[in-house]
């Protein structure tokens, strides 16, 4: 296998003032009269990884597909790359979404395709050349380390291997955003730990904007407290017991985001509700 | 009923909205098409048949068992041709387009395609739409020629007709108006077939057991949507062409 350091990455230098990646101004959604999310309000600036938690069922998911324009907010507005995404068309979404790369529940890779023809799906639809497409998705597929699965189909693969997939078919394109929506739900601990490693991977290498949602508090301190070691090619914890700068938190509580902060602030926060939720 | 309106004007209007899935149309054509081709030449077969032997017997009592060519030929082509292959392709392609997108829909795959910069409509509709309409007609066409040839076959082999007088009616009876009438049917029913399939696989919520709800609703609709609008097609046709 080939080392991940070929994988350059093409990101611009980060400017000094921090560019808004994402921005939740107030947004409300109802499902049947019954408000889900009210007046939410947070902001993901370019680099971050927000790590969003909170109970099953608060409207974690609903909030990531809000953030691809997968739903229209009741109330408020959302800013996309500084383009508020409550007023476009389906068209302009669609060419907007070629920015942000989003890894579901349940991986949602296509029954009917099997793993090269689901991660080349964006490329395929860029009509992008069949050679370089084969490279990327192969790149893509060795940094999940599954270039050994490409003929098979979702059917045949394990839990974890899907999600894998879904990770190298969400970062082929090189988005500006990452959306993670529970990326270890249903896992067992090891495989959720391979999984988590590939996200730290793609922060600390690539330093992608992402948003994670968890409900698995073990995963997200594994998120704020590891790093990408390239040598080593693992996860390792942060010396001195560190903690990642562009890694924090978001709670939600009855579709409410009750706290908004650092991981030093979250642990240290003498909330009743975040508390209980943290012990 | 906002909603399916909604969805057909898209799957419609997607046909002038560049990107266009042409594969995914050859596919789809094959798999409705080429996939259906037994159970319709079958059904048209048999129907053709039955025909032949039920009506033969009443022709006979009025001395007309040489028009039963004539009676199988506008029977076909009018009527049974286009619904009876309108509710086979509803069986097999309303059924299983409602329980795909269903079963994508479910487990998030529509999402999935949307987060990956793809109209889901223009990608899994509209191929849907127009192959069920263009492979309507061709499979109706065939049903009739073969429905006439069941028919046919009855009445050489059991009831002792001529060969020449048989075929010769049920082509002398036939004018235009009948080819017309036999062949607008199929292109409504097809579109009745594929939008009903497709809206409802769309809009399927609740995991499997909404899947399963889903494919009977489709069913069931598209079934009797085709009836209803066969009836009203009818009389519409009758009163414009007087036959």
């Amino acid at each position: 296998m080939p080392d991940t350091e070929t994988l350059a990455p093409e990101k611009p230098a980060q400017s000094d003032a921090p560019e808004q990646v994402l921005v939740f101004e107030d947004v409300s959604i109802y499902f049947e009269d019954h408000p889900v999310l009210q007046n939410v309000s947070f902001e993901v600036y370019r680099g971050q990884t927000r790590i969003l938690l909170g109970p099953a069922g608060v409207g974690k998911s609903v909030l990531l597909k809000l953030a691809n324009g997968l739903l229209k907010p009741d109330a408020g507005r959302i800013f996309l790359f500084g383009q508020d995404i409550s007023r476009l068309s389906e068209d302009e979404l669609l060419h907007l979404r070629g920015r942000v790369g989003m890894v579901f529940q349940e991986s949602a890779l296509f029954d009917s395709l099997d793993v090269e023809d689901n991660v080349a799906y964006r490329l395929e639809e860029e009509h992008v050349p069949a050679q370089e497409c084969a490279d990327r998705v192969l790149e893509a597929l060795r940094f999940v380390e599954l270039e050994h699965t490409l003929q098979k189909f979702p059917s045949e693969l394990s839990g974890g291997m899907r999600r894998r997939v879904a990770i190298a078919r969400a970062i082929i394109s090189k988005p500006d955003l990452l959306l993670y929506d529970s990326p270890t739900g249903g896992l067992d601990p090891i495989t959720s730990t391979t999984i988590i490693e590939l996200v730290v991977k793609q922060r600390d290498f690539y330093g992608t904007t992402a948003m994670l949602v968890t409900h698995r508090l073990q995963d997200a301190f594994v998120l704020a407290t590891h790093y990408y070691d390239a040598e080593k090619k693992s996860m390792q914890p942060i010396p001195n017991n560190g903690l990642n700068a562009n890694t924090s938190f978001l709670v939600l509580n009855d579709g409410k985001v009750v706290f908004d902060g650092s991981t030093q602030e979250l642990v240290h926060s003498n909330d009743p509700f975040l508390k209980e939720y943290l012990s | 009923m906002q909603e399916y309106t909604l969805l057909s004007v898209q799957a419609f209007g997607n046909l002038f909205r560049r990107p266009f899935y042409g594969a995914d149309l050859i596919t789809q054509a094959d798999s409705i098409g080429v996939g259906s081709l037994p159970i319709v030449i079958l059904t048209g077969f048999f129907t053709g048949g039955v025909l032949a032997l039920q009506s033969a017997s009443t022709l006979a009592q009025f001395g007309a068992k040489a028009v039963t060519g004539e009676l199988v030929s506008l029977s076909m082509i009018k009527e049974l041709g286009p619904v009876l292959t309108g509710l086979m392709l509803t069986g097999r392609n309303a059924s299983g387009m409602a329980s795909e997108l269903g079963s994508m829909q479910v487990s998030e795959q529509i999402d999935a395609m949307r987060a990956l910069g793809t109209d889901p409509v223009k990608k899994l509709v509209t191929p849907r739409v127009i192959a069920t309409i263009v492979m309507s007609f061709f499979l109706t066409i065939i049903s009739d020629l073969v429905g006439i040839a069941g028919g046919g076959a009855v009445s050489i082999s059991l009831l002792g007709l001529d060969a020449s007088q048989y075929f010769h009616t049920a082509y002398q009876t036939l004018q235009y108006p009948d080819i017309i009438q036999g062949l607008l049917k199929p292109v409504f029913f097809g579109f009745i077939i594929s939008t009903v399939g497709c809206f409802f696989g769309m809009t399927t919520k609740g995991g499997t057991q909404g899947v399963g709800k889903a494919t009977t609703q489709a069913v069931v609709v598209a079934s009797v949507c085709i009836i209803a609008s066969d009836f009203i097609l009818s009389r519409v046709l009758i009163g414009i062409f007087g036959r």
